[in-house]
């Protein structure tokens, strides 16, 4: 009898050649250079707070998985590699361990292991983390080192210094070298400073198709966008669109967290939408908030509509009527 | 049939404090525990406050609720809790203003209580005089357990006290005062109290 080679099985039937595993260390290697950028300006400060990140979520995500769902080990996964990163980026690099600490439990224990682990979050863990450490330090959490070339001998003095958006929140217009904002001369958290680093992680993203175009485009179009229209009505008191984009924390959210897949839209569509409201909500705190940066926030608020976008954005299904047809009237 | 009585007395009592607990369970009363537990003598003095009007108004409504229509029984009821919470609203402000003033708003909320209607409905109306005092007390102090307990977790971690004793002087962590911190540690405690329960 010949050999039965007709394979039965459910769909999906081709598999693209991705995993979590893959994914989550190609993100990894997209934020290397904005580390490296981050190493220049504050020295083994940026070493030190993001190795006890790391660490620190990885340990809290096995001691959870062990004693508490006593499942299999999750952590090399790269996800909480991923989250210890990205929280590391979010936070000055002269803050104290053990407050990283506290920021790592909370974004893996709270915001993500509580929900059922990888895919079951939804809200990203990394920006948990850091507003649940900006309400609950704020003084820790706004003191920013001044960046500082690393062989400048100066940098062993702490020396801390205004962000351009705290200069902004507090109402003074601020004349901000572009050049300096694009390179990431500038005070600010550990990995937000430099532009030109996020941009070649996210180009790697881009090319890698971690992420796709809709959503950095939505939220950094609606920013410059909106910022505009202000900048256009009073040039004196608001800032313009491109010291929004290039201030604070607006591409590392909209390239790296907005984009995380498990709380993000499933749709091109339902992308833009998300993508324009993060952009809309992250102005709207910065220009008329209490606090300069709302780029968090405003992710945190908009995956809280994911499954309402999800539900409104939901794909054509093959085979489906376009049009109904029209119904008779009644009678 | 009198130790059968006194077992079932002993069970309306207990069961409120982990069984059937308002707050932990049933999820009644859930905007008195988030609003007034951000210290423990504060959680305390609420649920103390709750347990008074709820063994009152339990022990009025089973000796009337043979007297009052089906269909007027809901306003009845109010009409029983409202003037039992305006006794311990002014027996707090003359003898515990301090405490009245950080409660506030939240002791006339009492009346719309959802535990203090549910066991007037669910049980005064249907029990004697002296179970439902009971399960009033049982209730009550169940009650008044689990907000002092999630106040003292939330003052603990928030302000680094207990009971308005500083044992560290430094600051807490922040949000644990504040509003996001009385969900967190509310839902976890429950999380908690159900894994213990099944």
């Amino acid at each position: 009898m010949a050999e039965n080679r007709l394979a039965i099985a459910m769909s999906p039937h081709v598999h693209s050649n991705e995993s979590v595993k893959k994914i989550m260390y190609s993100v990894v290697i997209a934020l290397l250079p904005a580390f490296c950028v981050s190493v220049y300006f504050f020295g083994l400060n940026a070493i030190r707070v993001t190795l006890i990140s790391i660490v620190a979520c990885m340990a809290v995500e096995w001691l959870i998985q062990k004693f508490l769902l006593k499942g299999k080990t999750t952590i090399f996964d790269g996800s909480a590699i991923v989250t210890g990163m990205l929280l590391a980026f979010n936070v000055p690099a002269n803050l104290d361990w053990w407050i990283i600490v506290i920021g790592a439990i909370v974004a893996i224990g709270i915001a993500k292991m509580t929900f059922g682990g990888l895919g079951n979050n939804p809200f990203n863990p990394a920006i948990v983390g850091r507003v649940f450490l900006l309400i609950s330090f704020p003084s820790q959490m706004t003191t920013w080192p001044t960046p500082q070339p690393i062989w400048d001998i100066k940098a062993l003095d702490a020396v801390t210094g205004p962000t351009p958006l705290g200069l902004l929140n507090e109402g003074q217009m601020v004349d901000y070298n572009y050049m300096d904002m694009f390179i990431g001369n500038m005070g600010g958290s550990l990995g937000e400073m430099s532009a030109i680093a996020l941009l070649i992680g996210g180009i790697f993203l881009l090319i890698r198709k971690v992420i796709t175009w809709h959503i950095p485009v939505a939220v950094l179009g609606t920013m410059a966008a909106f910022s505009a229209i202000l900048w256009g009505v009073d040039p004196t008191k608001y800032a313009d669109p491109l010291f929004h984009i290039l201030a604070g924390g607006a591409l590392l959210g909209a390239i790296y967290m907005a984009t995380d897949m498990v709380t993000s839209p499933m749709t091109g569509k339902g992308m833009l939408v998300y993508g324009v409201g993060i952009g809309i909500i992250t102005i709207l705190i910065r220009t008329w908030g209490s606090y300069p940066e709302g780029m968090s926030f405003a992710i945190l608020i908009m995956n809280a509509l994911v499954p309402l976008i999800n539900n409104w954005c939901k794909p054509k299904r093959f085979g489906e009527v376009v049009k109904p047809p029209k119904e008779e009237v009644k009678k | 049939m009198k130790e059968e009585t006194t077992m079932n007395n002993w069970k309306n009592f207990t069961k409120g404090f982990i069984k059937e607990n308002p707050v932990l369970v049933m999820l009644l009363g859930c905007c008195p525990t988030l609003g007034t537990t951000t210290s423990a003598i504060n959680g305390l003095s609420m649920g103390l406050a709750t347990t008074f009007v709820l063994v009152c108004s339990n022990i009025v409504i089973s000796l009337i609720k043979n007297l009052i229509p089906d269909k007027v029984r809901i306003p009845s009821y109010i009409v029983v809790i409202a003037s039992f919470v305006t006794v311990i609203d002014l027996l707090m402000q003359a003898y515990l203003p301090g405490i009245y003033e950080t409660l506030g708003l939240f002791i006339p909320l009492i009346v719309v209580n959802c535990i203090v209607l549910g066991r007037a409905e669910a049980f005064a109306s249907k029990n004697g005089v002296w179970a439902s005092c009971v399960d009033g007390l049982g209730m009550g102090l169940g009650y008044a357990l689990a907000l002092m307990i999630l106040g003292a977790v939330r003052e603990v971690l928030g302000s680094l006290s207990i009971f308005g004793w500083q044992f560290i002087q430094a600051d807490g962590i922040l949000v644990f005062v504040l509003a996001p911190g009385a969900f967190f540690g509310l839902a976890y405690f429950i999380a908690v109290v159900r894994r213990f329960n099944k």
